[in-house]
């Protein structure tokens, strides 16, 4: 009880305080489906900086990562917004995994321990997000019980929500399967590695900008 | 039973029902606690509805700080099977509805098992199949 009217009050107070050049649009998915390459992309485009590194070692993302003031023009319109780019969500988190990727055995612990306190910290900032954009990785499965975790914490949430549906260069792509998983939502097909459909998450991230 | 040359045996799972009565009663913490102790204790649940997104969330969360701090806990496999109701009519959509206000999502399943055991859990919208490991 006290939460949901925590929630009201913050949600009312983002309301009437926030510019609206301040918005902050999360980025969030399960682990390696490309959340931090699409941070990258936007941030190096319209910043010049990345926002973080990438790897195909899974959880290579451990700490929310924060880029202020992050400036898009597209088709003569302007959206200025701070992007969170979050740690991957999972329930489980092995660090035999990492070994077979080539790390050490104490390295690989670690990244574990880090990791496991990546996806905490990662549902924590839940609360604080105008908008999140949910990166799915097009060639899995999409009726994995993290993805709809992560929509159902949103929706209770009442945050505007788009979903990305990456590595549409993948052969096993398949954009139909996620719209169909996800009928209620806007899916935008693209593959951030060759930079094909940007346009259209362009233009549904100003649609999502207006909802938020 | 036959086991197969180079088939690793599974010892020591078993499976434990919930009937929602059993949960209804309980507040966010008790049950994610309550599902996490039949975790530890190498159980695969079968949760007669489904947890609330919040709860989920917060199942997960309790599930990091255990890989964290239990030794040989790898975390969590969940999945959760609920009738669809895309294609049914509104009389239909509103029973479901209606009955889920009254007793809650008692009509879905929820099955979450122990990592180390459970290799995946692959669901399509009509069916789940545990994969051991």
């Amino acid at each position: 009880m006290i939460g949901v009217i925590k929630r009201i009050s913050q949600k009312i107070f983002r309301t009437i305080f926030r510019r609206r050049d301040n918005l902050k649009i999360g980025f969030y998915g399960p682990p390696n489906a490309g959340k931090t390459s699409l941070a990258n992309r936007l941030c190096k485009d319209w910043t010049g900086e990345e926002i973080g590194t990438v790897s195909n070692i899974p959880h290579e993302t451990r700490n929310v990562q924060v880029k202020e003031k992050v400036k898009i023009e597209h088709n003569g319109k302007n959206l200025t917004f701070k992007i969170v780019d979050t740690p991957g969500i999972a329930t489980k988190i092995d660090y035999e995994n990492f070994l077979s990727f080539g790390l050490k055995r104490k390295e690989a612990k670690k990244r574990a321990k880090e990791a496991t306190q990546g996806v905490i910290e990662a549902i924590k900032w839940l609360d604080d997000m105008d908008a999140v954009i949910v990166v799915l990785d097009s060639s899995e499965n999409p009726y994995s019980q993290v993805n709809i975790t992560i929509l159902g914490n949103l929706v209770a949430r009442k945050i505007p929500v788009l979903i990305v549906a990456n590595k549409i260069d993948l052969k096993r792509s398949d954009v139909k399967k996620v719209s169909a998983a996800f009928p209620e939502y806007e899916v935008v097909g693209i593959s951030v590695k060759e930079g094909t459909n940007m346009d259209d998450f362009y233009e549904s991230l100003f649609k999502l900008a207006k909802k938020a | 039973m036959m086991i197969r040359k180079g088939v690793k045996k599974v010892r020591g799972l078993s499976l434990q029902v919930i009937p929602y009565s059993e949960i209804s009663g309980l507040g966010i913490a008790e049950r994610v606690k309550k599902i996490l102790n039949l975790i530890l204790s190498n159980k695969i649940v079968i949760l007669q509805g489904r947890l609330r997104a919040e709860e989920e969330a917060r199942l997960i969360e309790d599930t990091m700080a255990l890989v964290d701090h239990v030794r040989a806990f790898k975390g969590i496999e969940l999945a959760v099977i609920e009738p669809d109701l895309r294609k049914s009519n509104v009389l239909t959509k509103m029973r479901h509805n209606l009955a889920r206000r009254l007793v809650g999502d008692s009509n879905c399943l929820t099955v979450i098992g122990p990592a180390a055991f459970i290799k995946e859990i692959k669901k399509d919208p009509k069916k789940l199949e545990l994969w051991l490991g």
